[in-house]
């Protein structure tokens, strides 16, 4: 340490001068503001719940899956995505397909959230685009691990986030998700 | 007789109420000060029927919380001493206010009323003993626990008290010298005489170093942050690692007590106490030759409003420097006191003394 930082002082001082003209300035702004005068903001805080930032539109939300223009699923239950996943959270029970051009259709599409990371290869790994990640929703919460289970109906009702990644339908909450 | 107890009761109960309730607001203005200082909102979210008020429900929720939590005890703790530990800490942190003036003399009736708690001779003296009492419940504390954390934390406030008190005795010693009486109603009162006829005479203009010394052992005094080794929540969490519930919040509000304290001290020997300046008892006295003439009641208004604000900004710059510096190291903190304060206030009192022995002969 140098002769001159021993005495603390003016180090102590030149520290209290930053920090007091940020209160003071942040401070004048806060009251500013307080007064109805347009201006900076006092302080960089976003109040999370009622206000949020903008999502970027890559994204990892909560996954939906697509449906067809007579509201079936668009996903053929190839397994590719059940396959791929590195979380072994999605379970899929595949069916007959009422038409016989579409060869396949899940009976059961369920994800686990409990146990999803988020990486994105379902999407990827989908030959059908089929699974999508824009919903925009992350509050998703639940006190049991059965309430993180999502099941087709639930996934099928999603719609895609509007601008600035704002979710466009709601959380959806499964029945036996405990309140 | 009854009117003499009821102004007694009165004194004492101004002052309890003032200390308790700056105490429990010190946790708004600490988390609000804070945040305004790093460009933060801060707590702003307890509400009472959707009324939020800039969070200042947020003291009212955490002494609820630490009302309702688990009082824990562990099983090889020392029964009476860890549950005497709080009490005592807050006790003397209470009581060291007692003798600091927040006021001059108030007329009612016939009857001439000191605006203090306590009027004594040694006032001085007394809140100095008051606040070394305090650091027996801290050690009580960390002995009691039976955890070698809070041992470590005891010990630590023991030897970092003692190197503070050493410092705040020897610098007010100047003090002491220059206004003549270890009563701080007088020395209050000396602080109202003008030097070279136009500044007011406050022990900030005749004692600078003084101030800074005692300031400085002051703040170590409150065990706060840049002074926190007894605490050190990053190492060893400190004296009261194994309270829980009220009795842990005792020992915070202990801290925001002696920050008061230590304010109002400040306020007291150096800023003037509840002096304003130029103003006496019969109203403004310019130095220029105007006059003001004021009722004694808006006088003393005046003066308890002088006293409490004065009291306020010294706890915003002490929470300004809170929340500015970082922990000292133990050793730092040990050489700090004994190697720089101590030698320093030494210093300061041989020259008030020849500055003394100059002016008056």
């Amino acid at each position: 340490m140098r002769f001159g930082q021993r005495f603390y002082l003016y180090e102590v001082l030149s520290g209290l001068g930053l920090t007091a003209v940020h209160f003071f300035r942040n401070m004048g702004r806060h009251i500013a503001r307080g007064l109805g005068r347009a201006g900076p903001a006092g302080s960089v805080t976003i109040q999370y719940p009622e206000q949020r930032r903008p999502y970027s539109p890559r994204l990892r939300s909560l996954h939906r899956l697509v449906r067809r223009e007579d509201g079936s699923p668009r996903c053929v239950a190839c397994m590719m995505c059940e396959t791929v996943c590195p979380a072994h959270c999605i379970y899929i029970v595949a069916d007959e397909h009422p038409n016989p051009d579409i060869e396949k259709v899940p009976a059961r599409f369920d994800i686990d959230l409990g146990k999803c990371v988020f990486c994105g290869y379902c999407v990827e790994a989908c030959p059908e685009d089929a699974i999508r990640m824009d919903t925009g929703i992350l509050e998703f919460s639940s006190y049991s691990r059965g309430g993180m289970i999502y099941t087709k109906e639930m996934l099928l009702a999603l719609e895609p986030a509007g601008p600035h990644g704002v979710p466009t339908s709601p959380v959806p909450i499964p029945p036996d998700r405990t309140v | 007789m009854i009117a003499d107890l009821g102004i007694a009761f009165g004194r004492v109960a101004f002052m309890m109420l003032f200390v308790l309730n700056v105490a429990a607001l010190l946790g708004w203005v600490e988390r609000k000060q804070s945040a305004i200082m790093q460009d933060r909102i801060g707590a702003n979210r307890a509400s009472i029927f959707g009324l939020r008020l800039l969070g200042l429900f947020h003291p009212l929720a955490d002494t609820l919380k630490m009302l309702t939590k688990e009082d824990f005890r562990p099983a090889r703790a020392d029964v009476l001493l860890f549950t005497l530990a709080p009490f005592v800490s807050v006790f003397f942190a209470l009581t060291a206010f007692a003798s600091i003036p927040f006021g001059d003399t108030l007329r009612i009736g016939d009857r001439v009323v000191p605006l203090q708690a306590v009027t004594l001779n040694v006032g001085l003296l007394y809140v100095f003993a008051m606040l070394s009492l305090g650091v027996y419940g801290v050690m009580m504390a960390g002995w009691a626990s039976a955890n070698n954390y809070a041992l470590l934390g005891g010990q630590r406030a023991a030897a970092l008290m003692i190197s503070a008190e050493i410092a705040i005795g020897a610098s007010i010693i100047g003090v002491v010298m220059v206004y003549e009486s270890l009563n701080l109603m007088d020395v209050v009162r000396g602080q109202g005489q003008l030097l070279w006829g136009v500044l007011p005479k406050w022990g900030i203009l005749t004692q600078p170093l003084a101030f800074v010394l005692f300031l400085t052992a002051g703040i170590a005094a409150t065990k706060r942050i840049p002074f926190d080794t007894p605490e050190g929540e990053s190492e060893i969490i400190g004296y009261f690692v194994e309270y829980s519930g009220m009795k842990f919040g005792m020992f915070l509000m202990t801290d925001m007590v002696e920050t008061i304290v230590i304010a109002g001290l400040c306020t007291s020997l150096f800023l003037g106490g509840w002096q304003v300046p130029y103003l006496y008892s019969a109203g403004f006295h310019f130095p220029w030759g105007a006059m003001l003439a004021l009722p004694a009641l808006v006088v003393t208004v005046l003066q308890v409003g002088s006293f409490v604000t004065k009291v306020a900004v010294m706890i915003f710059f002490m929470m300004l420097i809170r929340w500015t510096l970082p922990r000292f190291r133990y050793d730092q903190a040990m050489r700090l006191g004994w190697l720089g304060l101590f030698p320093l206030s030494i210093l300061n009192i041989v020259l008030t003394g020849l500055v003394l022995l100059w002016t008056r002969g």
